[in-house]
C-alpha cells in the first residue's frame, strides 16, 4: 500500500488543546501463575487535531494501549486523563459514557450490527446518548452522506461491500462528534485499492479538524499519519513526526 | 424504552422458530390453568344462577356421598352399606304420610346395561336415559307433560307396562304419527306410550329429552330388584318447612333401615345445596390440579426461556461488545435482554390465555353453560408470565451486561 500523497504535499495542521494525557501507565495481567507486563510505564500526550499512528509487533502492548486509549480498559497504575477527567479510576458505566461521547471506534472487522441497516448502525451511539429519534435520524443520514453513502442508508451490512461497510463504521464513529477517532487496523480486511480510499477519507477527516489515532502494523498505513509512536515490550521505543 | 422494545421484537423475529418453541412452553402452562378456570367459572356461574340439579326444597338419599372419596377404608364403608330397595322406599313413603311432602321414587339403569328403544323399525341411540318412577317425578325432577297423561298411583300399584317418553324419542321413533297409545320396545320389553314430556334441553352434556320412563314397580319387575337402587326424593311444599321435612325424612329413613338410636346413619342425604357444594368441592380439586400442572409447566418453560436466553447471549456476544463500545451502559444491556425474556414469556402467555379461554368456553358451551372471559385469571397470567420472564431472564441478562467489552469484541 502506498501513502495517500507525497509527504511534502501534505499539510500538517497546528495542534489544538490537550485531549489525552497519559503518565507512567502500566498494565499487568495475571495469566495463571504468570504476571504479564503488557505496559511497563508509558507516558504520552495527544492533542486535538493530531493524526497519530501507533505501531509495534504483536506482544508489544499495542492492543493494550489502544484499549486504554479507547476507555475500554483502565490502567493498573499511572495516570490517564481524558479532557481533564481522570479515567484511571472510573467505573464501567462512567467509561461507557466517555466512550459514547468522546470516542469513535473503527475496527478491522467493521463490527456492525448485522441485522440493522446502515442508518440504524450509525444511530446506535445516539440512541445510547438519549437523542430524540427525529434528530438522530437526521444526524445519522447527514454523516452517511458525508462518507459517501447517502444512497445506501437502508442497506444492511451484508448488502454492502467491505469498503462501504467500513464507511458505515466510520460514520458511526463520527456521528456523536467525538474528541478522538480510534481506528484499529482499519484497512486490515480491505483490498489495497479500497484501503487507499479509506485512508483518503481519514485524510479528509483530519483536514476537517478531527483527531485520529490509527493502530496498525503496516508501515505504509502508519506513514499517512503525522506522528508515529512505536512500542516495544510494553515501552515506547520512539515517538516522533513522520519524515 | 420504545427503542428497547423494538430491539427485543427485532431480535426475537430473527429466530422465529426458536422463539415460537420457547413461547409454546409458556403457552401450554397458561393454557391449562386458564382453560380449566374458564370452564369451572362458566359452570359455577350457570349453576349459581339457577340451574338446579334437583327441584327446589328437595332432598334425596343415597349410599355414596357426592364428591371424591379418598381413602380405601371410606370406600369400603360406603360399598358395604345396604341398598335402597323398593320395599324400603315404599315403607319410607308410607311413613312420611304425604301430608306436606311429595315423595318420588325412581331408579335408573345409568347405562348399565345401555338401553335402546325401538318402534316399528325406528331406533334410538343406545344411550337413552331409562328408568322407573312414579307420578311425582314431574314435580321433583321438573319435567312437564306435553301430550297424554302422567303416571298415576294405580299405574305404579298395578305394575302397568306403560311409558312416558321425551321429545328426542318422539322425533326418532314416531316421526310422522302420534306416539300416544303406540308400543315402544326397550331392551326386549314392550310398553304402551301414555304421555310425552315437554322439551327440556341439555344439562351437563346430557340430552334430557332422550328419556324413557316407566312405573318403578314395572322397572323392578322387568329389570331386577337386586341390581338397582331406588332413589328417593322428598320435597317439602315450601322453603319454611324444608328443615322440618328433612328431619322427619331422616327419622323415617332410620326407621326403614332399622337403625338403633346409637347407630350412625348408614345413608347420605343430598340437597340442591349439598350438590352445589359438592360441585364446588370437585371444582376446587380440579382447579388445584390444573394449578399444580400449570406451575410445573411454567417452571419448565421458565427454565427453557433461561436456556434460550443464555444461548442468545453467547451467540450475540459480539453484538453486546459493539453496543458496549459505543456507550451502552450495563443497565441498558441488562434491560434489553430482560425485555426480550419478558416479551417471549408474555407473548407465550397471551397465546395460552387465548387458547385457554376458547377451550374452556368450548367445554362450557358443550355443557350448556354461559360464556365467560376470565379477566382475573388472564390478568394474573400476564403478571405471572412477566415474573417468569424477569426471574428466568435475569441471570442471562446479567451475564450479558457483565461481559467485558474487549473480550466480547474479540469473540468469534
Amino acid at each position: 500500500m502506498t501513502p495517500a500523497a507525497p509527504l511534502e504535499a501534505r499539510q500538517v495542521r497546528p495542534v489544538g488543546p490537550l485531549v489525552i494525557a497519559i503518565e507512567d501507565v502500566a498494565k499487568l495481567y495475571q495469566m495463571g501463575e504468570e504476571t504479564i507486563h503488557a505496559l511497563r510505564g508509558v507516558s504520552l500526550n495527544i492533542h486535538r487535531n493530531e493524526y497519530l499512528a501507533i505501531m509495534g509487533p504483536s506482544g508489544s502492548g499495542k492492543s493494550t494501549l489502544m484499549n486504554m486509549l479507547g476507555c475500554l480498559d483502565t490502567p493498573t497504575s499511572g495516570r490517564y486523563e481524558f479532557n481533564g477527567q481522570d479515567v484511571a479510576g472510573m467505573a464501567d458505566d462512567e467509561l461507557a459514557d466517555i466512550r459514547n461521547r468522546e470516542i469513535g471506534f473503527v475496527f478491522q472487522t467493521f463490527n456492525l450490527l448485522a441485522r440493522s441497516d446502515a442508518l440504524r448502525n450509525v444511530e446506535l451511539p445516539l440512541i445510547y446518548a438519549g437523542i430524540a429519534p427525529h434528530l438522530r435520524h437526521e444526524r445519522a443520514r447527514q454523516v452517511l452522506e458525508n462518507v459517501g453513502l447517502g444512497n445506501r442508508i437502508h442497506h444492511k451490512p451484508n448488502e454492502l461491500s467491505g469498503g462501504q461497510r467500513q464507511r458505515v463504521a466510520i460514520a458511526r464513529a463520527l456521528v456523536n462528534r467525538p474528541s478522538i477517532i480510534l481506528a484499529d487496523e482499519p484497512t486490515g480486511n480491505l483490498d489495497s485499492k479500497t484501503g487507499i480510499e479509506i485512508l483518503a477519507l481519514f485524510e479528509d477527516l483530519y483536514e476537517q479538524g478531527n483527531t485520529l489515532i490509527v493502530v496498525t502494523h503496516e508501515e505504509s498505513v502508519a506513514r499517512n499519519a503525522r506522528r508515529i509512536i512505536r512500542l516495544h515490550d510494553g515501552l515506547i521505543a520512539s515517538d516522533g513526526p513522520v519524515n | 424504552m420504545n427503542e428497547i422494545l423494538k430491539m427485543a421484537f427485532g431480535s426475537l423475529g430473527v429466530n422465529k422458530l426458536r422463539s415460537f418453541l420457547t413461547m409454546s412452553g409458556i403457552t401450554i402452562g397458561v393454557f391449562s390453568v386458564i382453560g380449566v378456570m374458564t370452564a369451572v367459572s362458566a359452570l359455577r356461574g350457570s349453576i349459581e344462577t339457577g340451574l338446579s340439579f334437583l327441584g327446589s326444597n328437595i332432598f334425596q338419599f343415597a349410599k355414596w356421598p357426592i364428591g371424591i372419596v379418598v381413602s380405601g377404608a371410606e370406600q369400603h364403608k360406603y360399598e358395604s352399606r345396604r341398598k335402597f330397595t323398593l320395599q324400603m322406599a315404599q315403607r319410607y313413603r308410607d311413613l312420611m304420610g304425604g301430608s306436606v311432602e311429595i315423595v318420588c321414587l325412581k331408579a335408573f339403569t345409568n347405562g348399565n346395561p345401555p338401553v335402546q328403544a325401538t318402534y316399528n323399525g325406528h331406533k334410538t341411540t343406545a344411550d337413552i336415559t331409562f328408568g322407573g318412577t312414579d307420578q311425582n317425578f314431574l314435580v321433583t325432577n321438573q319435567f312437564a307433560i306435553d301430550t297424554g297423561r302422567n303416571f298415576t298411583a294405580e299405574d305404579v300399584d298395578l305394575i302397568r307396562p306403560v311409558a312416558i317418553i321425551g321429545q328426542e324419542l318422539v322425533k326418532r321413533l314416531y316421526p310422522s304419527e302420534t306416539p300416544l297409545g303406540k308400543r315402544v320396545k326397550a331392551n326386549g320389553r314392550t310398553y304402551t306410550v301414555i304421555g310425552t314430556f315437554a322439551t327440556k334441553g341439555t344439562a351437563f352434556g346430557e340430552n334430557e329429552d332422550n328419556i324413557l320412563m316407566i312405573p318403578i314397580t314395572r322397572f323392578m319387575t322387568d329389570f331386577g330388584q337386586e341390581k338397582y337402587n331406588v332413589n328417593i326424593a322428598t320435597q317439602s311444599h315450601s322453603q319454611m318447612e324444608y328443615g322440618a321435612t328433612l328431619d322427619k325424612g331422616i327419622g323415617a329413613m332410620r326407621v326403614v333401615r332399622g337403625l338403633r338410636p346409637d347407630q350412625q346413619n348408614d345413608f347420605e342425604t343430598y340437597s340442591n345445596d349439598s350438590l352445589i357444594a359438592a360441585f364446588a368441592k370437585i371444582a376446587d380439586v380440579v382447579s388445584a390440579g390444573a394449578f399444580i400442572i400449570s406451575a410445573i409447566a411454567l417452571l419448565a418453560a421458565g427454565v427453557g426461556i433461561m436456556n434460550i436466553m443464555l444461548v442468545s447471549v453467547t451467540e450475540r456476544t459480539r453484538e453486546i461488545g459493539i453496543r458496549k463500545a459505543v456507550g451502552a451502559r450495563k443497565i441498558t444491556i441488562l434491560t434489553q435482554f430482560l425485555v426480550e425474556a419478558v416479551v417471549l414469556s408474555v407473548t407465550g402467555g397471551l397465546g395460552g390465555i387465548l387458547l385457554g379461554t376458547v377451550a374452556g368456553n368450548g367445554l362450557a358451551v358443550m355443557l350448556s353453560a354461559a360464556i365467560v372471559f376470565p379477566w382475573g385469571w388472564a390478568a394474573a397470567g400476564v403478571v405471572v408470565c412477566s415474573l417468569i420472564g424477569i426471574v428466568f431472564g435475569m441471570y442471562p441478562a446479567w451475564k450479558a451486561a457483565s461481559l467485558d467489552p474487549i473480550d466480547a469484541l474479540r469473540f468469534e
